[in-house]
């Protein structure tokens, strides 16, 4: 068992040489596309299995396996089965989700995503191809390009993947037809020549033979071009061409380990650098000269893209993470607003107007999207209108961060260009987006000073202005206790203002329905109407069922702190619908009225209100004067 | 254990007065480097209290050494966690301690003492309980305890089937569960940290390693390992197909067993009763990855835990296993 080892340490310096030129390339991330019909399975196991990197007990097991599950029947391997992995998958025959094989060559390492060709295909295959430098494009040679074919060349080219194989499959079930191949590729280029590849490689292959995979085929000597695995060993990698870009590094973590280093880690996302380079911290503007590249090799004469360092400047400037670094003569954008494609990836809807989380690079920012311009239809690509975005749907928006973000249009270079949306409830990422284009410039001018003030105007009433939010089920009595509110206040000589269904549906949001949509932009608006109350110095009532979470946050965040007070006006769904004060519940329950809340539609109870009132329990006055107490206990009136 | 002493002297010198390289990285590790090295730094920027899980073994070194250099001059801005069965290799624990000693960071041990005094271990109570047992709980229990809210472990995606799919960022429910249908969607390289209370992250910087890159970089740049790794003539006793080491008293020999003296060594380390070795001449890294450039077995087929069911290591993970 061990004669076939070297009886000698083998020579040190003949190995690394040797190793070091069998990974000359580096490393190619690609992406397989199309369904288990289509023969990728069969293609990335025909991949493992002739780079040499199964090993004799993992073949066992595939034959154990292939008897077991398989669906080539007898003797023969289902390499399909090499790429399976979740118990309950294997169970169903279906993978769900993305998986990540690696073989290598002489030349290069390679990683391969492997996303499934069912539900949810958009969101794994854009997950798999977010990270991917090519993606091949599978094809059965019978059938021909197909709407999965087109859909999966505009996920691709979305994504950004530069470089499309166009992998016709199978072709030994279609007699090895040349005629075949070209009617299938002219078919191809009319779908995706127009799209943003920088190549388009099409490929004669059998799968199942190996045919044009490794080895030239036999029976394909009409094809002229390369086989998959030497264009894959060639094609040049996303990483080289970040190194054409101006220089750019989102700042990770601040390196400080005493007070004479203070060194600035991050990946180099674009282009060079070097000791002397003048960069600009690009959001605010400071500039400084680049003193050092500090590795623990040893300083470094030179970085590019890919690259992980630390860089140390000729002089203090103010720099954190969040921060880009980047060329001075060559900037990135840093804009509050702008364009973006965005791919939503959860169950719950998207809402124009509802605060998520952006997170790109280490900027992190609350945002919402402030216009769906429109929806891409997946399968055409053709432009929908729309008013929402539900999972797997891919659309156009104009977006308004609260912070501006240091950028650079995906299309120019995919890290700084990309980022990901974040629900601020569950913590789930819920959507991917590619930036297209700037709205307009962040200035760093600030708004006029205004010679009165708030604090002026506050001064002037003798109170600390408020809103007080009452939120709750129709017919909870959240009116009921606002108007006694404002009652007891105007009788201590406190300025108020009311804002109720009545004063804002029948003016300023009478454009709105009660769609979640609507519904959201109507808080949006009576929230930014609450915010001039309080700068006017006013202390304000709102009440308004406000039943989701995410816009009673966003109006609270538009307040200083301290100035938003939550009353939770809670009463059980059945004695609301007991009292019915306006008759609405009836009209529910006839299907009069739709989308109305508790009913059919949502309403998110507060999980921490600064006031929870139980009016089942207590009259509408008592409520009222707990309010005042409330008031009083935080110092907002005498 | 001499030899492998001042040998992590020498690498602990090399984070005070870095040496440059006399030989570029082959681009592939460089790549892979620098892919881990911007994952750790994510963890440091954006956890409270992150740890590094640390097993000993060839990925945790290389892992431990990828720390090293993402965060110099710094030390990692975290402890490292080890899960002590017992049971480990005492070559192990005598590599383990040299390396905190000599690298000055903080090495937690966990040891589940309640399971000792039941008497659980792997001889007594067979592979599946003990390493629930001294395992298992004990690494949860050291999370909870600790209240690490990210944990960086050393898996790989092409150690088994199931890991294909992990993600780097792996998302556990607040005890500790991994359910295969609620982790995020991973896109380029900006990772969701966000959890709730008592939720935490594991975190896989080496997910896109394979067994040779990790022999390869151990060789390329110099990084000490336990010498279990080298071929050395121990004594072993041969048991279903299985060679294992006798390391200590504790392993009841049966009826006509005596250890043999034979040439080998392991691919992978863990409990020493667990751990099958092979046979092999490689009595140096450079052999080693020779031999691997021709080996026609997977490393796991080593671990005796793999093979009680098929898919066991996907249940041992919802369990909260690494």
């Amino acid at each position: 068992m061990n004669d076939m080892s070297p009886a000698q340490p083998p020579e040190r310096a003949a190995l690394l040489e040797r190793l070091t030129r069998a990974g000359e390339r580096g490393v190619l991330r690609f992406i397989t596309c199309g369904s288990v019909d289509d023969g990728k399975s069969t293609l990335i196991g025909r991949l493992l299995y002739d780079s040499k990197l199964l090993f004799e007990d993992q073949i066992k097991t595939l034959e154990k396996d292939s008897k077991k599950h398989g669906t080539t029947g007898g003797d023969e391997i289902d390499f399909a089965l090499l790429l399976d992995g979740l118990e309950a998958e294997r169970e169903q025959g279906i993978t769900i989700d993305v998986a990540y094989r690696f073989f290598n060559t002489e030349k290069r390492k390679f990683i391969v995503a492997d996303t499934p060709g069912h539900e949810q295909y958009t969101r794994n295959m854009a997950t798999g191809a977010s990270t991917a430098d090519l993606a091949i494009i599978l094809v059965d040679a019978r059938r021909g390009v197909l709407t999965q074919t087109r859909r999966h060349t505009y996920i691709a080219d979305m994504m950004g993947i530069r470089h499309a194989v166009l992998a016709v499959n199978k072709m030994d079930l279609a007699g090895f037809s040349r005629a075949r191949f070209h009617e299938i590729v002219s078919d191809y280029l009319r779908v995706a020549e127009d799209l943003g590849f920088d190549t388009i490689t099409p490929i004669p292959i059998s799968a199942r033979y190996g045919d044009n995979i490794f080895t030239r085929s036999d029976n394909m000597a009409w094809h002229d071009g390369p086989t998959l695995m030497e264009h894959l060993e060639h094609v040049e990698t996303d990483a080289a061409e970040a190194l054409e870009h101006p220089f750019r590094m989102p700042v990770q973590w601040v390196n400080r380990p005493n007070l004479d280093f203070r060194g600035f880690t991050g990946s180099i996302a674009g282009g060079r650098v070097a000791p002397g380079d003048e960069i600009v911290a690009a959001q605010s503007g400071k500039t400084a000269k680049v003193a050092r590249i500090v590795t623990a090799d040893g300083d470094l004469d030179s970085a590019g893209a890919g690259q992980a360092v630390t860089l140390v400047l000729d002089r203090e400037i103010d720099i954190a993470r969040g921060d880009m670094l980047a060329d001075a003569r060559a900037r990135p954008d840093v804009s509050d607003q702008f364009a973006a494609e965005i791919l939503w990836m959860a169950e719950e809807e998207m809402l124009p107007g509802r605060t998520y989380l952006l997170k790109a690079g280490g900027q992190v920012t609350p945002v919402s999207v402030t216009t769906l311009k429109h929806k891409l239809n997946i399968n055409t690509f053709e432009r929908e209108p729309g008013v929402s975005l539900h999972l797997n749907e891919i659309g156009v928006c104009n977006l308004s961060t609260s912070r501006a973000i240091a950028f650079d249009p995906y299309a120019e270079l995919r890290e700084t260009g990309a980022f990901i949306l974040i629900d601020r409830f569950t913590q789930q990422t819920v959507a991917a987006g590619m930036i297209a284009f700037s709205l307009r410039r962040a200035s760093n001018v600030h708004s006029h000073a205004m010679d009165v003030t708030k604090a002026r105007r506050s001064e002037l009433k003798g109170q600390k202005p408020a809103v007080l939010w009452f939120t709750g089920l129709s017919g909870a009595g959240k009116s009921t206790i606002a108007n006694l509110v404002e009652q007891k206040l105007a009788a201590i000589g406190r300025h108020t203002y009311s804002l109720d269904g009545d004063n804002i549906r029948h003016g300023l949001n009478r454009d709105l329905g009660f769609t979640d949509v609507d519904r959201v932009e109507n808080i949006r608006r009576i929230g930014e109407v609450a915010r001039l109350f309080v700068d006017a110095g006013v202390i304000v009532t709102c009440s308004f069922i406000s039943p989701f979470r995410a816009e009673r946050m966003m109006v609270r965040e538009l307040m200083e702190p301290g100035e938003f007070i939550e009353v939770f006006v809670d009463a059980p769904l059945e004695v609301c619908i007991q009292r019915d004060p306006k008759g609405l519940y009836r009209k529910a329950q006839a299907g009069e009225i739709k989308n109305f809340t508790g009913f059919d539609s949502p309403y998110e109870e507060p999980e921490t209100p600064e006031l929870h009132l139980k009016t089942a329990d207590m009259t509408a006055e008592a409520a009222a004067e707990e309010v005042i107490e409330q008031l009083i206990k935080r110092g907002m009136i005498g | 254990m001499s030899d492998i002493a001042s040998e992590i002297r020498n690498y602990a010198a090399r984070f005070k007065a870095p040496r440059p390289r006399t030989r570029a990285l082959s681009p592939h590790l460089a790549a892979l480097e620098a892919e881990s090295i911007h994952i750790m730094r994510e963890v440091a920027a954006e956890f409270e209290r992150p740890v590094m899980l640390y097993s000993i073994g060839k990925d945790s070194a290389v892992m431990l050494h990828l720390a090293l250099k993402a965060f110099y001059p710094s030390r990692p801005p975290f402890p490292l966690q080890h899960v002590d069965t017992t049971w480990k290799f005492r070559d192990m624990i005598a590599y383990r301690d040299a390396l905190a000693d000599a690298l000055g960071l903080e090495m937690r041990v966990e040891i589940n003492e309640e399971g000792l005094k039941r008497g659980i271990g792997p001889f007594a109570s067979g592979s599946n309980l003990h390493t629930q047992v001294m395992k298992t709980e004990a690494l949860r229990a050291a999370m909870t305890r600790h209240r690490y809210d990210a944990a960086f472990g050393g898996a790989r995606r092409d150690e088994e089937k199931s890991r294909a799919k992990e993600r780097i960022f792996s998302f556990r429910d607040a005890h500790h569960g991994w359910d295969p249908r609620n982790q995020r969607p991973e896109l380029w390289r900006t990772y969701n940290t966000r959890i709730g209370p008592a939720e935490s992250i594991r975190v896989f910087p080496l997910s896109n390693w394979t067994e040779l890159d990790i022999w390869q970089y151990i060789l390329e740049d110099d990084i000490p390992i336990v010498p279990l790794y080298l071929a050395a003539e121990r004594p072993v006793v041969e048991r279903d197909g299985q060679i294992l080491m006798v390391d200590d008293d504790r392993f009841p020999l049966q009826a006509g067993e005596s250890p043999q003296m034979r040439r080998i060594r392991f691919r992978t380390l863990g409990c020493y009763p667990l751990t099958g070795a092979i046979e092999s001449g490689a009595g140096t890294v450079e052999a080693i990855v020779l031999e691997m450039l021709t080996a026609r077995t997977s490393e796991r087929s080593g671990r005796l835990i793999d093979h009680d069911e098929a898919g066991s290591m996907e249940k041992k993970k919802r369990e909260g296993y690494f």
